[in-house]
């Protein structure tokens, strides 16, 4: 590096670089870095009905350790986008399997097919999934008039079950794509190889397919965890009371309670909590990624 | 090519259903002759739809969102193509921090975003009204402006800009004449993506709008009314439809940037 350009050249060529991104870049610090800041700030300080009080303090962190409703709605948030990522993986996985094995020539239009049903408007996808799951909704009438039960059932709306259906439905592309994509990069000739020396098809599987398309599923688990923990519209709209989730709670906070101190303090809670649950993960499947060297 | 074994297939076909299952019902009672959103379907109608044309809320909602999304659409394909362009062809301090700054938002919660901001244009005592979410939707869909870019201008054939240049074109005239028409379509599809994308956002707007509606947000408010639901039914077939069009125009606009590029 030292010997092919000096410290001058190097500030010049980055000079020309900063010249195109630095438009984007201010704008991505005044517009997210700058205020997910001032959203620290304020976490620490505390407002009384109007006024701010602007002396740090860790009280709102305090409150919301020492409510159980917030530990609650945080605890129950992170355990759903838990359980939606398992579902979604699992769900998308055979697909994306399907496509890149099976899907021949018709690929690209496989990941069509896919992709068309998330073009409608997210808030009618999810208001859909009520009129499907609902008391006289379409499984509830159709597994009537199959007379396979004798009265609707009442457990599949307004609660947890019904979030983790709608937004593994909801997030189905972004699963189903990372991880086309990596078993899409598995040279088929390993898989061969496996044969050829003599794995039957469910351990050349568990011991070449699946590890190589490690990466693809952890990014996909990602994809999926990190923005549903802040779902909002989901938890409001089929969620029913124990199906509410913290982001419910932190607009809550910046409307009708009029307290955003306490909303920004809930709000880095979950985002802290989401970082270290993801960091985790990551750390854990940390050999996976070292070994892809593409 | 083998063939996958039946368990296989099965899924794959159970599956499709699950995921087509919610717009399917669009259809249905968008057309059903009935105030009520529930089987068994009572009859065709086009009541819903002739409804929507006295709506003058909806049309304000949709005024609102169009001119918000045109924006957001147009200047934040403008940072892609800044950000995709530095990316591939420039090496510079810092490179990778304001690349990954530039891209965050595709992994934060749209709540965090939405909350943020309208923390600072309070504090800054900003009211809120339609710029305040076209600046939310710039942020969110710059990143996917850029990831689509990236392979356009990471895929170009250099020579040819240095042709360009050796044979006396300015750079400004070399990007012009040579560099946007190869990644035309790209930008196309961009601006394509990001105005649907816009288009569809709910909870940034639902956080930055003021008293002016746009349309996700006009569409939550109707979603309490049970008598307004055959006709948001309605809106959102229409809407389908409309997305449909725009994501065809996007699927030829990829392809022919793909063609081009690898032509070059």
């Amino acid at each position: 590096m030292a010997l092919r350009s000096s410290f001058g050249t190097k500030w010049k060529r980055s000079f020309a670089g900063w010249r195109l991104i630095g438009g984007p870049f201010l704008f991505g610090f005044l517009l997210l870095l700058a205020p997910l800041f001032l959203m620290i700030a304020l976490s620490l300080w505390t407002q009384d009905y109007l006024d701010l009080d602007r002396t740090p303090t860790l009280n709102n962190y305090r409150d919301i350790f020492s409510h159980p409703v917030y530990v609650m709605l945080i605890k129950r948030s992170v355990s759903i986008s838990l359980f939606v990522t398992m579902v979604t993986v699992l769900l998308a996985f055979p697909m994306a399997y399907y496509i890149s094995f099976y899907g021949g020539k018709y690929k690209a239009i496989w990941l069509f097919l896919i992709t068309i049903p998330f073009w409608t408007s997210y808030l009618l996808r999810i208001f859909l999934w009520k009129i499907i799951l609902g008391y006289n909704g379409v499984v509830n009438s159709s597994l009537l008039s199959l007379n396979l039960i004798e009265e609707p059932l009442s457990f599949i709306l307004y609660n947890a079950n019904a979030v983790v259906i709608a937004l593994a439905h909801a997030w189905a592309p972004f699963a189903i794509l990372p991880i086309f994509v990596s078993l899409e990069r598995i040279d088929r000739s390993m898989l061969e190889a496996a044969k050829d020396l003599g794995d039957s098809a469910i351990r050349s599987f568990f011991r070449v397919t699946l590890p190589l398309a490690m990466p693809g599923i952890i990014s996909a688990a990602l994809i999926v965890f990190i923005p549903t923990i802040g779902d909002y519209v989901t938890p409001k709209l089929v969620g029913g009371k124990d199906g509410l989730m913290i982001a419910n709670m932190i607009q809550v906070q910046f409307s009708k309670a009029n307290n955003a101190p306490l909303g920004a303090a809930l709000a880095i809670t979950s985002l802290m909590t989401v970082l270290l649950i993801s960091l985790g993960f990551l750390f854990f499947n940390r050999r996976y990624l070292r070994k892809q060297t593409q | 090519m083998k063939k996958p074994s039946v368990f296989l297939f099965t899924f794959v076909v159970i599956y499709l259903v699950f995921l087509y299952a919610p717009i399917m019902l669009l259809p249905l009672f968008a057309f059903n002759d009935s105030s009520i959103i529930a089987f068994p379907l009572s009859g065709f109608t086009m009541d819903w739809f002739i409804g929507l044309m006295s709506e003058n809320t909806l049309h304000r909602a949709l005024k609102n969102s169009l001119i918000i999304a045109v924006t957001a659409a147009v200047i934040s394909t403008c940072f892609g193509i800044l950000t995709a362009r530095a990316m591939a062809r420039h090496d510079f301090i810092g490179k990778r921090p304001s690349f990954g700054l530039i891209m965050a938002p595709l992994f934060l919660p749209e709540i965090i975003i939405g909350v943020a901001l309208l923390i600072v244009l309070i504090q800054l005592g900003v009211s809120l009204n339609i710029w305040t979410v076209i600046l939310g939707h710039i942020l969110i869909c710059t990143p996917f402006s850029v990831s689509i870019l990236y392979s356009a201008f990471n895929n170009m054939d250099r020579s040819i800009e240095e042709a360009s240049l050796d044979l006396g074109e300015t750079r400004f005239g070399t990007f012009r004449r040579v560099i946007f028409p190869l990644v035309k379509p790209g930008v196309i599809a961009s601006i394509l993506i990001c105005f649907t994308i816009s288009l569809d956002e709910f909870v940034i707007a639902f956080f930055l709008t003021g008293v002016e509606p746009t349309l996700p947000v006009y569409i939550w408010a109707q979603l309490r009314f049970p008598s307004k639901l055959p006709s948001i039914m309605a809106l959102g077939f229409i809407l389908l439809l409309i997305s449909l069009i725009l994501l065809a125009v996007f699927e030829y606009y990829r392809r022919k940037s793909e063609k081009l590029i690898g032509k070059s």
